[in-house]
């Protein structure tokens, strides 16, 4: 029987500089992570990933980013945070997913759970425009953008004749300054992939505010 | 004692009878709730899995409000009370990113006020005696299942004010106000909230597994602290029921909801005809409504 050879301790393409960045940004560790599981065993949605949490913190030190930032379990990790809680090497293995996710999106990787990011982004479309969350308008523009136009129908009814889905979205006086928020941000943003592309050192926020 | 009032979206929305009873108990217990004037939404979860810089920025921008009104922040939702936790958790020793933070949202955020979830300034800072005082009507022969989910106590390093594993301030609460807790696996555990409209299969199966737990263990009801939670718990048990071919009939209170009941406040005026399990006939049963 031929047996595909993988080697688990070479670097991938990405090499410990991606880790290091990871970490970096995560605000942790990456390379702390000894492989224990605990972090797999607690986890809510591992059932429901391609690869286990401590699957991705051993791609992450590995350097393979690629598979990384292409998992189902970037967007599936609900952050509760249940890794972070009892990792006994104290990684944050909950910010780095949220890392991960960030990454994934400004440097345009395809979305394994594209319905997961559609949520996301259907939300914050909300907060950008009116400064509060917008139920229905997100429920709207999420089912625009996913086609899954008959899905959560009952409940969405039921929550309408209750009163609990408001008509309008509630906009508040500085809606223009959170406006702004969600540009500046952008902007910020746009900066650094910039200067990642061109190999300048990246100038983010620092480890010491995580801890 | 007096908080700058954070309600959040939900409590304008899915969940008003959440912030009725919020203030409903707070007038009770001499806790003065002053709103933070137009607030924003803290982003969620959807601000975090997006952009660091802008998961710190939204709730500066209601932080640095509070700040101005000289008050510490209370928020009753688990998400918001989380974000704002964690924004001041990490800029509190790092001035670089705390002015960063301050030219993304043009104002001066210095970290100041601190955030509490409205369970925390309840059960530790008011605390159970206090509350027994005022209670009425006691909560006879109602087993709950106090429900924490994730965000109120984690990761501790953030949050710290009850134990990440076992918590027990609900549980005080409801012992305080009459009512029976029981011991139970779940109290911690996610339902899944961020993705209950994008992965509602996902979302069916931790909900699932958490009414299994709360049913296994003899309660007749489940008690929490978030409009999500409660939104998953309540509104999707029907479909849960139906996915799963099982049988709850759990009702699914916020624990202001109850602790309104325990003092007196008359049942209609608690927003249980907003509930999908609507629990007026177990609370009938009980004779406590």
């Amino acid at each position: 029987m031929e047996m595909e050879v993988l080697n688990l301790t070479a670097v991938g393409p990405a090499g410990p500089a991606f880790a290091a960045q990871v970490g970096a940004e995560a605000g942790t560790n990456a390379f702390s992570c000894y492989q224990c599981g605990k972090c797999s065993a607690g986890c809510p949605l591992s059932y429901a990933m391609d690869y286990q949490p401590r699957q991705i913190m051993r791609l992450v030190q590995l350097g393979l980013k690629d598979e990384a930032l292409k998992s189902s379990t970037i967007w599936l990790c609900a952050s509760c945070a249940t890794c972070t809680t009892r990792c006994p090497r104290e990684v944050q293995i909950a910010a780095v997913m949220d890392t991960l996710r960030a990454m994934a999106r400004r440097e345009g990787y395809p979305y394994k759970e594209r319905s997961v990011a559609a949520f996301h982004r259907a939300f914050l479309n909300g907060v950008a425009s009116g400064g509060r969350a917008y139920e229905l308008g997100m429920i709207l523009g999420y089912k625009l953008s996913t086609f899954e136009m008959f899905k959560d129908i009952d409940l969405g009814l039921t929550w309408l004749r209750q009163g609990k889905l408001k008509l309008l979205p509630e906009r508040i006086k500085g809606s223009a300054s959170v406006r702004d928020i969600f540009e500046k941000v952008r902007k910020l943003e746009q900066e650094e992939v910039a200067r990642q592309r061109e190999g300048r050192p990246a100038a983010h926020e620092g480890m010491e505010g995580h801890s | 004692m007096k908080y700058a009032y954070y309600p959040g979206c939900s409590l304008h929305s899915t969940a008003t009878e959440y912030d009725a009873t919020t203030r409903t108990v707070c007038q009770t217990l001499g806790v003065e709730l002053e709103e933070i004037p137009d607030w924003n939404c803290c982003g969620a979860t959807s601000a975090h899995a997006t952009n660091h810089l802008l998961s710190l920025a939204l709730p500066a921008r209601d932080l640095a409000k509070a700040e101005q009104m000289g008050l510490d922040v209370v928020a009753p939702c688990a998400a918001c009370y989380n974000r704002m936790a964690q924004t001041i958790h990490e800029t509190k020793d790092n001035e670089v990113l705390r002015g960063r933070v301050s030219a993304v949202i043009g104002a001066d955020y210095e970290g100041t006020a601190k955030a509490k979830s409205l369970l925390e300034v309840l059960a530790a800072d008011v605390g159970p005696k206090v509350v027994e005082a005022k209670v009425q009507k006691p909560l006879k022969g109602l087993r709950v299942a106090a429900y924490y989910g994730c965000l109120l106590v984690r990761p501790p390093a953030v949050t710290g004010w009850d134990d990440a594993e076992n918590p027990q301030s609900m549980d005080k609460l409801m012992t305080a106000l009459g009512a029976e807790t029981v011991d139970w696996s779940h109290k911690t555990e996610c339902c899944g909230a961020s993705l209950t409209v994008s992965r509602t299969d996902i979302v069916l199966k931790l909900t699932r597994d958490i009414l299994d737990a709360a049913k296994a263990a003899g309660a007749d009801a489940l008690v929490c602290a978030c409009p999500m939670c409660q939104a998953n718990l309540d509104g999707r048990q029907g479909a849960v029921e139906k996915t799963y071919k099982t049988n709850y009939h759990l009702p699914v209170f916020y624990f202001t909801q109850l602790m309104s009941l325990a003092f007196g406040i008359e049942p209609y005026k608690l927003g249980f005809a907003r509930h999908s399990i609507d629990p007026r006939e177990l609370l009938h049963t009980k004779e406590i409504a």
